[in-house]
């Protein structure tokens, strides 16, 4: 009977240490021990996430009890394996979009931030081209140079404005000595 | 008493500014001269008024009278005299009595000093200061009273925030408020320019120093922000796209924008109309800068709502806003200018795609400062932009300002020679890109960098040689090479002071480049003895003390010793400061600074202390003290620039108004 309790004890044996073995082998694929996780990783993600409660201020340097715990709050989220991107949404979930550096592009974000800028851009563009275009096609008409700020002197008519408009305030100082 | 004394003062300056903004609109409709110098002597009086309020508020602060609401906000027993002098600044209240005081003693100096220049100017001028005053007078009185009672008189006060007992953050706000309110006068000389139809230059040559001292104390008061956030607010920047940052930053925009455009009208005449937009805007973002600075409108709509000034602040706006619109589009005819730009190349053209760039960049940090009242308004919901999105937007736009300031000397009125440009710009830009050659072997990738780099170097380049091509012009002529340059300076204190800035700015651009794109940190938890590598450097840690301080103080103060390649360079010491009274804490960083970079250690106190075991926060800032260092040379450029020119004024006086050579650069 000695032989039949062998295999039995050994089962056991593999039982026990398998109960053991198998949990803190499946605990090392999650590797949820946050104390693997920097300071300095935590502070990447904390950095452009802004704190919910506090003006202005992002969760690395934020001094508050509660910005502590969403610290750590990171810190769990890294030690499962989280992207930054994937804390990022988590915390837009829960507080906002308002709580991250780097507003989401959607809504009105999506309009006031990068399709309002670049319409605004292209009419400034364009105001300053029909400027410029409107002024270079003044350039073959007769063109007054007379920097003065008083009457309007007869035009001009030249092919070389700049020593012609040197000339032309010459004329006026000598007109104005004269009065 | 001295509180109701000093709320006497003022009425009497508010009576006195609205009499002044009338008679002197009577005296200049009806066209009776002694109204409108019974209303120029009002400022004085309104001057004096102020300033006995401020003087009765100070001694209030001295003699520790509680009983007055804003003594106990922001002064205790135990504070030091000087701060108790300086709280008059410290708080909402007093502040808006400071700004008040300053803007009378400027109102009256622009109104005398004009006077007998001006006399057509002087009762519109007289009745736009007028307004200005009124309003902001009248928010002083019955929104936020620095001389409102309390019921109960408290044993003692709160004391100043321990935030401002800075020495940076003592003079910052006086800097900025210098700033602002000296804008409030080209503002007022252009709208009395429109008022009166005398729309020559006149309205901004004479006011051009006030513009460029003004200017001036609003680049300091915005670079001293800086440093005070580096040194004292403990995040490792000295710039945080924070709004009220922003909102002190608007204003310098539009004004750097008008200072650069008024020298095409100048020499041109053209942009009559947008040099007038140009300081309405400048204006209006001082008014809205100043409430944005003083409320909290940025953190919430809702408590804009709360208190009286928001609105009132914005009916201000608004109602200034539309008289200049109004007065503008009466005079548009006067405004016109029959000059044109002749050429994409010329020198009024470099100033157009200036102002361009400015007014983008205004633009954008508009836009993304407001955008949290925006998305709250339509979305009920309140948006944030952080500071990457700020750099990411901005950085290609001052990329190309840079260039363009190295450029634009290149460019001449008119019209320029292409070839001539392309010759002067062959050398500096081949040794830029030499410069950018050797830093890219010393390792440096980051192509955002490398280009940053190349354009400081070759408008540096650039704006050095303009120096070198006028002094070796006046060395040829046989001055020395010293009393060449001095002299080339001194003879041309617009032009040259503002190279001289211009390469203050580039100085400046450098460290930032630097700190922006290279900085490093690291956070770590350090027991007694250990030690931490960051760069070239290895940090030690000995031990943290704790002990009293003045007045209320606990101070909690770590010894790091710091190695540079193994030798010991520096005994740091960061620490935590602690104001018992009203329980807020205070972070005070340590840092070694040289020329390549500063090692800047934080404690982080926030985190567990023992005398044995603390966290740290280490930065390493690449190129901060040029940031410093550029800003030195651009305040003494604007010095150079502002300076009175004896002989130059002479000359000006003695030419009649308006004419061409009284603008000669």
């Amino acid at each position: 009977m000695i032989h039949a309790k062998r295999p039995l004890q050994i089962l056991l044996a593999v039982l026990i240490l398998a109960t053991i073995v198998i949990p803190a082998a499946a605990q090392d694929n999650g590797d949820s021990d946050t104390t693997a996780v920097s300071d300095d990783a935590v502070n990447e993600v904390a950095r452009d996430i802004y704190c919910p409660v506090c003006e202005n201020t992002p969760l690395d340097v934020c001094q508050t009890k509660a910005c502590a715990d969403w610290r750590e709050l990171i810190r769990t989220k890294l030690s499962e394996g989280q992207s930054d991107q994937q804390i990022f949404d988590y915390f837009a979930r829960q507080y906002g979009d308002g709580v991250l550096a780097n507003p989401p592009r959607r809504g009105v974000s999506l309009i006031v931030l990068w399709v309002l800028p670049v319409v605004l851009l292209l009419v400034g563009v364009l105001f300053f081209s029909r400027y410029m275009r409107g002024l270079r096609g003044a350039e073959t008409e007769t063109v007054s140079t007379v920097p003065s700020v008083a009457v309007a002197d007869k035009p001009l008519t030249t092919a070389e404005p700049a020593r012609d408009d040197y000339l032309a305030r010459v004329e006026e100082e000598l007109k104005k000595s004269n009065e | 008493m001295l509180a109701d004394l000093g709320f006497l003062a003022l009425l009497f300056a508010f009576l006195a500014a609205v009499y002044s903004a009338v008679a002197s609109y009577y005296g200049g409709r009806t066209g009776k001269p002694a109204w409108v110098e019974s209303a120029r002597n009002s400022t004085i009086a309104i001057f004096f008024l102020v300033l006995t309020a401020c003087l009765l508020l100070i001694a209030s602060l001295l003699r520790n009278d509680f009983s007055i609401e804003y003594v106990w906000r922001v002064s205790s027993i135990d504070m030091p005299t000087y701060l108790k002098v300086t709280a008059l600044w410290g708080g909402q209240a007093g502040s808006l009595l400071f700004w008040n005081l300053l803007l009378s003693t400027f109102t009256a100096a622009a109104m005398f000093r004009n006077w007998n220049k001006q006399r057509d100017l002087m009762p519109y001028a007289l009745m736009v200061a007028s307004m200005t005053q009124i309003f902001f007078l009248f928010i002083t009185m019955f929104v936020e009273n620095p001389f409102a009672r309390l019921a109960v008189v408290p044993a003692d006060g709160n004391g100043l925030n321990p935030l401002l007992r800075h020495p940076g953050m003592i003079i910052h706000p006086p800097m900025l408020y210098l700033g602002f309110v000296g804008f409030t006068i080209p503002y007022t000389f252009a709208m009395a320019a429109l008022m009166a139809n005398k729309l020559d230059d006149t309205w901004f040559t004479i006011t051009r120093r006030w513009t460029l001292v003004a200017w001036l104390f609003l680049s300091l008061g915005l670079i001293l922000g800086g440093r005070w956030a580096y040194d004292v607010l403990g995040w490792g920047g000295y710039w945080g796209w924070d709004p009220v940052e922003n909102a002190s930053l608007m204003p310098w925009l539009a004004g750097t924008a008008f200072l650069h455009s008024v020298m095409i009208q100048e020499k041109r005449d053209m942009f009559k109309m947008w040099n007038m937009f140009l300081i309405i805007l400048t204006y209006s973002l001082v008014i809205l800068g100043t409430f944005v600075v003083r409320s909290g409108v940025i953190s919430s709509v809702h408590s804009f709502a709360q208190s009286a000034i928001g609105p009132l602040f914005f009916g201000f706006i608004a109602i200034m806003f539309i008289f200049s619109a109004i007065w503008v589009t009466r005079r548009r005819s006067s405004l016109t200018s029959e000059n044109h730009i002749e050429s994409f190349f010329s020198r009024e053209a470099a100033f157009l795609y200036n102002n361009f760039l400015i007014i983008a960049i205004l633009g954008v940090v508009f836009l993304f400062t407001y955008y949290p009242i925006i998305s709250e308004l339509f979305t009920g919901e309140k948006g944030f932009v952080g500071p990457p999105v700020y750099e990411r937007a901005l950085a290609p736009l001052f990329a190309l300002l840079l260039l363009l300031m190295g450029i634009a000397p290149l460019t001449m009125w008119y019209r320029s020679s292409l070839k001539r440009i392309e010759m002067s710009v062959r050398w500096p830009a081949l040794i830029s890109t030499l410069f950018i050659a050797v830093l890219f072997a010393f390792g440096i990738r980051s192509w955002g960098a490398l280009l940053g780099f190349w354009i400081v170097g070759f408008s540096g380049i650039l704006t050095l040689l303009e120096f070198w091509k006028g002094t070796r012009a006046r060395m040829r002529r046989g001055e020395g090479a010293w009393g060449a340059l001095t002299n080339l300076m001194s003879r041309n204190r617009r032009r040259y002071g503002g190279y001289w800035i211009h390469i203050g700015v580039l100085v400046m651009a450098f460290g930032i480049i630097g700190t922006e794109l290279f900085q490093q940190e690291t956070q770590i938890r350090l027991q007694s003895g250990e030690s931490v590598s960051l760069g070239h450097y290895e940090m030690v840690f000995n031990q943290v003390e704790r002990y009293n301080g003045p007045d209320d103080l606990v101070i909690t103060e770590a010894t790091v010793d710091l190695y540079q390649d193994g030798t010991l360079v520096r005994t740091l010491h960061p620490r935590s400061e602690l104001y018992t009274r009203t329980m807020q804490p205070m972070t005070i960083p340590n840092a070694r600074s040289t020329i390549t970079e500063d090692f800047y250690v934080l404690l982080v106190d926030w985190e567990p202390l023992t005398p044995n075991e603390a966290t740290f926060r280490i930065y390493l800032n690449p190129l901060i003290n040029w940031i410093w260092a550029g800003a030195i040379i651009f305040a003494i450029g604007t010095l150079v620039a502002a300076w009175p020119d004896k002989r130059e004024e002479r000359i000006a006086a003695a030419l009649p108004a308006g004419s061409a050579l009284g603008a000669a650069d």
